[in-house]
């Protein structure tokens, strides 16, 4: 089809957003052949769902390649170990999306071992940011499960690598937000799983640091944990904030699940941009006190547990299409940090005084989750680390730059991290305190694969100090 | 669905046909694959064959080329003898294959256009008189016969941004109407394809209209025609949906206006 405008309109140049809607100008190009499209690229894209300017092209840059039509399925098999082996090996190019991966693999009884929040993310993205779940604090993040690695250099040269071959680029690639090469193959495990229906035990917590312990104590017992915070209402008689709802759950045994597989759950689209306004600190205070007192309804003990469909378990979000466009025109940040094990008087109570610093600051926030994080990975910039890491979606307002800078001091001063992938504010000088010496050694291994300083995005040029 | 259809498919490497060959495998319908990379078509095969669950080499593949006509006649024997060796024969045609250039691009270049009228008009209608001659066999012998062939809303009306290709697509759709007219009486079933704008990688760069579809939409869209055909129903397809509407009133705008318009 030719240019089949409908209406002769005056081109604005085209802008490219992750999925805050924080636009950069740029555009991204599609196209099956990844190999062909990566040739002299300095970033590839996959599905945009990191939040901030991680997948943007640095400024001067108006192109980068976007890998979801590179999404064949190169190889599955089972690992040996007889017809019900517990591990499969799937090697795919690299923007085969997750939800393609659940939906082709889930109904035969395998799974991802690690899942982000989304179904919307590609292999590659999974990869560049390391991604981790619900169950970080037993399986770690996706990186512990990847096998190998086909990459475009800087140079142009292709390689595979591993852990045993070219080890350094591996690991380094592992959470190096795709500024190591470009991501063309990704070999990984699936992993067994008895049904595909999820038994979960959901159950209200009066504050935060009640969570976190029970967060803890729950990790112990359950693969999977997770939880809602509502971190608006302050704390009553001197208690802290943080009143929240924390979810529990494992894979269904058979005797226990429904026989058939669960379908696939129809979506609804949000579909235009809401009014700025809609998302005030009212109403996500009415809709915060709601979603906690509504498990008053769960019974005398409060608490709510059965089978749950694995979408509404893994990706309650994905229900709900272009959800983003909830924030309004200017639209949103996530601001998400782990909250070190050793952090002064450790996490509940790092966390109790992040929640603090956050609802005194007015950070109103819709969506406040806090989950348990195990050892830390094996990739270079790899986010997590032993302690509790906590996500709030934040509106873009004027003062959102001195808010993330508040919430990285604190971070800095509890001995914690970021989570790029998330990130669109952070300074570079605020980074390099948390990541000092982490940052150094990316930076050593980028040099070494990429001596010339080609790869880079708007996110790398803003806080990791690269040159646009 | 009744039962699963043996088919051969042109062009399941990229975009529309991709989407559609894997909602064919997915459902147990048997592909054989036709393609001009030897090595993307090993891909695709792997890919649908991981999708569908079945085992390595299960769907068979060989060298087919729009612009080679000498190709046409072997790609199609080596998939009669994958379906007949398994006890089965050819059901179903499917030609996703096309080439695509902006009209600004032609006009500079008559090596470029000489090839695209080639592949979307003279390849693509001797591909499918080769296909037509054994399917209408097949169908003589007691099987099924499904000629299913992308031509596109570009050939519904002479405009300014796809003179040349439209024109191709023209040709193609008459050829298309033309041979349902003669063969139903034998039993052929064609299905037509007309989609309208639809965001792959042909369409990269170019900006997206309003009704601008999916490759998934378009795949859902076309295998229900081909179910609908092999009920002995067949037709035009228009896809996404709006554009069997869209296309009715571009038909009927006086020249006067479409000299002035920009589509």
């Amino acid at each position: 089809m030719g240019r089949l405008a409908f209406v002769t309109k005056k081109h604005s140049p085209p802008t490219i957003s992750g999925w805050g809607r924080l636009p950069v100008p740029g555009r991204e190009i599609l196209s099956e052949d990844l190999r062909s499209a990566t040739e002299g690229a300095v970033l590839t894209r996959g599905l945009g769902r990191s939040y901030g300017d991680s997948a943007l092209p640095p400024p001067g840059v108006a192109e980068i390649p976007a890998s979801p039509l590179a999404d064949r399925i190169l190889a599955f098999e089972p690992e040996p170990g007889g017809s019900r082996s517990d591990t499969a090996r799937l090697r795919a190019e690299a923007g085969l999306s997750l939800d393609q991966i659940v939906r082709t693999f889930l109904p035969r009884g395998w799974f991802v071992p690690v899942t982000p929040g989304t179904r919307f993310v590609t292999l590659g993205g999974m990869v560049a940011a390391d991604v981790h779940g619900k169950n970080h604090h037993v399986d770690g993040t996706i990186g512990r499960h990847v096998t190998e690695l086909v990459m475009r250099l800087a140079s142009g040269e292709i390689v595979t690598c591993s852990r045993q071959r070219e080890p350094d680029l591996f690991r380094a690639t592992l959470g190096g937000m795709g500024l190591t090469g470009h991501i063309l193959e990704v070999e990984l495990r699936l992993v067994r799983v008895p049904t595909p229906w999820i038994w979960a035990e959901s159950y209200p917590v009066p504050d935060v640091v009640a969570y976190v312990e029970a967060l803890k104590e729950s990790g112990e017992e359950w693969p999977f944990t997770v939880g809602w915070i509502d971190c608006l209402t302050p704390g009553r008689r001197g208690r802290p904030p943080g009143r929240g709802i924390l979810t529990r759950g494992r894979w269904a045994e058979p005797a226990e699940a429904p026989a058939e597989p669960p379908r696939s759950k129809p979506t609804v689209s949000v579909p235009f941009v809401t009014p700025g306004w809609l998302l005030n600190p009212l109403s996500m205070r009415v809709f915060n006190a709601l979603y906690y007192h509504r498990t008053k309804l769960w019974g005398r003990d409060r608490m709510k547990r059965g089978i749950v469909h694995p979408e509404s378990f893994f990706y309650p979000l994905d229900a709900i299409g272009h959800w983003n466009r909830l924030y309004g025109p200017r639209g949103f940040t996530q601001y998400q940090c782990v909250l070190p094990d050793d952090a002064p008087g450790g996490p509940a109570a790092a966390a109790a005084r992040f929640l603090e610093l956050l609802t005194g600051r007015g950070g109103a926030s819709f969506l406040c989750v806090i989950k348990d994080c195990g050892a830390e990975g094996e990739g270079v910039l790899s986010f997590p680390r032993p302690g509790i890491s906590i996500a709030v979606d934040l509106p873009v307002r004027d003062s959102t730059p001195e808010l993330v800078a508040a919430l990285d001091d604190r971070v800095l001063a509890e001995g914690g991290r970021i989570y790029l992938a998330k990130d669109a504010f952070t300074t570079p000088e605020r980074f390099r305190g948390m990541e000092g010496e982490r940052l150094d050694a990316l930076r050593a291994l980028r040099r070494r694969y990429d001596p010339d300083g080609i790869l880079k995005s708007a996110q790398s040029v803003r806080v990791l100090e690269d040159r646009s | 669905m009744s039962r699963p259809l043996n088919v051969a498919f042109l062009g399941a490497t990229k975009g529309m046909g991709r989407a559609l060959a894997r909602r064919m495998a997915e459902r147990g319908d048997v592909l054989f694959l036709l393609g001009r990379d030897a090595d993307d078509l090993a891909a695709s095969a792997r890919d649908l064959e991981a999708r569908a669950g079945l085992d390595h080499g299960a769907i068979g593949t060989a060298r087919c080329d729009l612009s080679e006509p000498a190709t046409f006649a072997t790609a199609l024997d080596a998939v009669e003898e994958a379906f007949g060796g398994a006890g089965g024969r050819l059901d179903c045609v499917v030609v996703t294959a096309a080439d695509f250039a902006l009209q600004d691009d032609l006009e500079t270049d008559r090596e470029r256009t000489g090839r695209l009228l080639d592949v979307d008009f003279t390849g693509t209608v001797l591909f499918s008189e080769e296909a037509r001659s054994r399917l209408v066999d097949q169908v003589a012998a007691g099987g099924r016969g499904i000629l299913c062939v992308f031509s596109s809303v570009a050939g519904e009306r002479g405009r300014k941004p796809v003179v040349l290709y439209g024109a191709a697509k023209a040709g193609l759709s008459y050829y298309l109407e033309a041979l349902d007219h003669r063969y139903w009486g034998r039993g052929l079933r064609v299905v037509a394809v007309k989609p309208g704008f639809v965001r792959t990688s042909m369409t990269e760069g170019l900006d997206a209209p309003p009704f601008a579809g999916e490759p998934d939409g378009v795949a859902r869209d076309v295998l229900s025609a081909i179910d609908r055909a092999d009920r002995g129903r067949a037709g035009v397809v228009y896809t996404p949906w709006p554009w069997r509407w869209v296309m009715l009133v571009i038909r009927h705008l006086p020249r006067f206006v479409m000299r002035r318009v920009g589509f």
